[in-house]
Parts: C-alpha cells; structure tokens; sequence
C-alpha cells in the first residue's frame, strides 16, 4: 500500500506533497510507486478535481471520501472552508496473505493492476488499505485528513504565511503528515 | 523576502539574538527560523478557552496606526478605504478556516448557499472578533439589486475612539472589518465586494449614531450557482 497525497489551492496549484507507505500490518512506511508512477500519479491526481469542484457543492461535508477511481489507484478528497483541496491518492496492494503482501513490498515489486486484485481485497477487508472503499478505511482517512487540517490551519496562522496560494515549506509540517500517515495508515 | 542587510548595521547590533551569520545549510536547531525551546506554531493549540480577550485601548491604538499607515499618499476617501479594505481580507481568509475547525466536528460544514454563509458571519466572526453577533442581516429590497445583503452593526468596535473629521464625512474606519468580510467570502468561494457605509444619523437623541451597513455585493456567478443548487445544504 502507497499513498501519495496533495494538498492544492483553490487556484489548483500544489502547496505541499508528501509520498508514504502504509505502518499497518507490518509495513515499513515508505512509498513503492515506480519512477514512471510517481509522475502518472500527479495526472491522476489533478484530473479527479473536475469531480471535486463538482461533488463540493452537493456535500457540506470537509470529507468527501472516495471521489475517483483510476484502475487500482483510488482518490479520497477533503476540502477545506477556505477551498483547499487535501487529496490522497492511495493504491491496494493485490496479494490476500499480509506476508506476501509485505514479500512483495521487500522486493521492491510494483503491484500489478489486475482484476483479481480487487476480489482478492474483499477477502482481507478488514485491514485499513486493503479494501479502499470499506468503512474502516474510510475512518482511517478520515482521521488522517482532519490531522492533517489541523496541522494546516496552525501553519496558515502563521502571519507570514500568505493564504491561500503560498507553498508549504515548514519541515515541521511535514514531520506532522508523516506522523499522522504512521498513525492512521 | 529577506532584504540584504549592512554587515555591521544597526539593525544587527539592535538585535539581542543576533548571531553570526551562518550558512544557510548549518544545524536546523539554530538560528531565528527555529526556537530555542523547540515550540513552534504547530505546538500551540487551536482552541481558545473563551475568557481569551484582549485590551481593546491597545487594539484602539494599533488601529489607529493601520489608519495612519493607509492615509499615507492616498489619493482620496476610496482609496483610503479600499486600503483598510486591503488590510482586513487576509485575515478574513484565515479566519474562515480557523473558525471552522473550531466549531464541534459534528457541525463542521462548509457554507453552500449565501444564506448559511452570512449567518456564518453574523454570529461566528462576530462573535470572535467582538464578543457578541452582529445586530441584523438583512437582504436588499431592491428588485434590481438581489445580489446585495447587508450586515449591520450598530456600534462597530474598531469606530470606537475613531472621530471623523468633517471634510471626510464619507469615511468609515470599518472598511477594515469589510475586508474581513470581504476574505471571508472569496475564501468560501462566494466573490463578493464588501463596503462599510455609515448610516446613522447625526442628529440630537439618535440611538445609534455609529450605525454601519455592511453591503455585501455577490458576483453574479455566486448568484447563478445558488440558483443552480437550489440552496442545499
């Protein structure tokens, strides 16, 4: 399980980037998109804000769960009062066994997309990230997301921080992304 | 950003934490950027026990130095106002995001329609900025003019040790609090012009002679889009 996430100004512009892996069930925390993925994924991600200006108006909610699906990477949205976007781009591993999954991880293996992967996440879908659509993973960005906001809000009372359309440089910032993706997935 | 400095300047010796300079890749645990306890902004909480106010003689006297600083090569009463405006909607900007995260999870949500935006204003703002909820909102009853909405307030707090001299009659400090306003609205993605006018009148044995309308003038896209949604939310 990787994730990429993103946060954007409401002018579409990147603030922050941040690339993780999954800490539950054993993993390590580090990312394992490809070279070739870790660009694909920035497409991915910014072709689903079409779907997040249009679902934000219909839903009050700041967290807009699963909005957009690209073969096996799934998009989760959450959007601020001031229209900041917070998107995570988070893509299943295939295997049913965590051992393998974790083998697979060792190996520096890419994942591949398959149909069989999706019925084989049903089956373990209990554990966070295995089945991206399932309450638990669900509660899990959740938390994660609204760590995140917080951690947001605090930098953008920074007086010298330049709402809403100033990148995030704070090292401090990111430690806290990474402590809230260790946390909850 | 960082401006150059003179070497041996005045600034630097004025300084008590002044050091060596230092290349821009030593420690992270030294230099201004980073505090000596380790506290940084993300260390301090977001929420405020609700006893946290401040002394307004002080607010009154920074205020009167925004003024200051705005009149400074103005070309006339709008320019002057549209610089206090200025001033307020960053504030706005980040207020909105802050106030939010401070409501209970249950009822966080972001504002959809005009209406729940305004009275986000009208009771949230207010009440943090003043301590207590803006006195009315009421929606223009011009049949041409349905995109305006007015906030009033009777006795706005920044006015409060302002006195208007005679030649600027026009002039209301509150443009400031426009702008608050104003950031805001553009920041829930409701583009609105805010303007402060000052409508109480000046006559012997007026109840509220400091009386303030805010008029919030939405674009017309926020005005499509609500028609579009039907008000949800």
């Amino acid at each position: 399980m990787s994730y990429y996430f993103a946060i954007l100004s409401p002018l579409d512009t990147p603030l922050f980037e941040h690339e993780f892996g999954t800490s539950k069930s054993g993993g390590d925390g580090q990312p394992r998109f490809t070279e070739q993925a870790r660009h694909l994924n920035q497409f991915i991600l910014h072709s689903s804000l079409d779907i997040v200006e249009e679902l934000q108006w219909t839903n009050g909610q700041l967290y807009l769960k699963v909005i957009d699906k690209f073969f096996q990477n799934y998009i989760s949205a959450f959007v601020t009062a001031s229209n900041v976007k917070f998107l995570l781009l988070h893509q299943p591993t295939t295997s049913v066994p965590t051992a393998n999954a974790n083998a697979n991880a060792a190996n520096g293996a890419v994942v591949p997309n398959t149909a069989q992967a999706a019925a084989s996440s049903r089956v373990n879908s209990t554990s966070v990230g295995a089945n991206p659509t399932s309450p638990q993973t669900e509660e899990a960005i959740k938390n994660f997301m609204n760590e995140v906001y917080e951690n947001y809000v605090k930098a953008i009372m920074s007086p010298f921080y330049k709402a809403p359309n100033m990148e995030i440089r704070s090292p401090i910032f990111r430690q806290r992304v990474a402590a809230a993706g260790r946390k909850y997935l | 950003m960082s401006q150059p400095r003179p070497p041996n300047g005045p600034s630097a010796a004025g300084n008590p934490s002044a050091i060596p300079p230092k290349e821009p890749s030593s420690s992270h645990t030294t230099g201004l950027r980073y505090p000596s306890n380790g506290k940084t902004i993300y260390h301090r909480h977001l929420s405020r026990s609700k006893t946290a106010e401040l002394s307004q003689a002080s607010f009154a006297y920074l205020f009167s130095e925004m003024v200051t600083y705005a009149q400074r090569r103005v070309t006339g009463i709008q320019d002057l106002e549209k610089r206090l405006n200025i001033q307020g909607h960053p504030l706005g900007l980040k207020l909105l995001d802050l106030l939010l995260i401070r409501e209970p999870p249950r009822s966080q949500s972001r504002p959809l329609n005009i209406i729940t935006l305004l009275h986000f204003i009208k009771i949230n703002l207010w009440q943090h900025l003043f301590g207590r909820q803006a006195d009315r909102l009421e929606k223009s009853s011009d049949p041409d003019a349905p995109d305006e909405y007015m906030i009033i307030d009777n006795e706005p707090l920044v006015n409060a040790y302002v006195s208007v001299p005679k030649e600027m009659s026009q002039l209301n400090c509150a443009a400031f609090v426009a702008g608050i306003i104003e950031g805001v609205c553009d920041g829930a993605v409701f583009p609105a012009r805010v303007t402060a006018h000052s409508v109480g009148s000046k006559e012997e044995g007026e109840m509220w002679p400091g009386k303030t309308v805010f008029l919030v003038k939405f674009q017309p896209e926020v005005l499509e889009r609500e028609a579009l949604i039907g008000g949800k939310g």
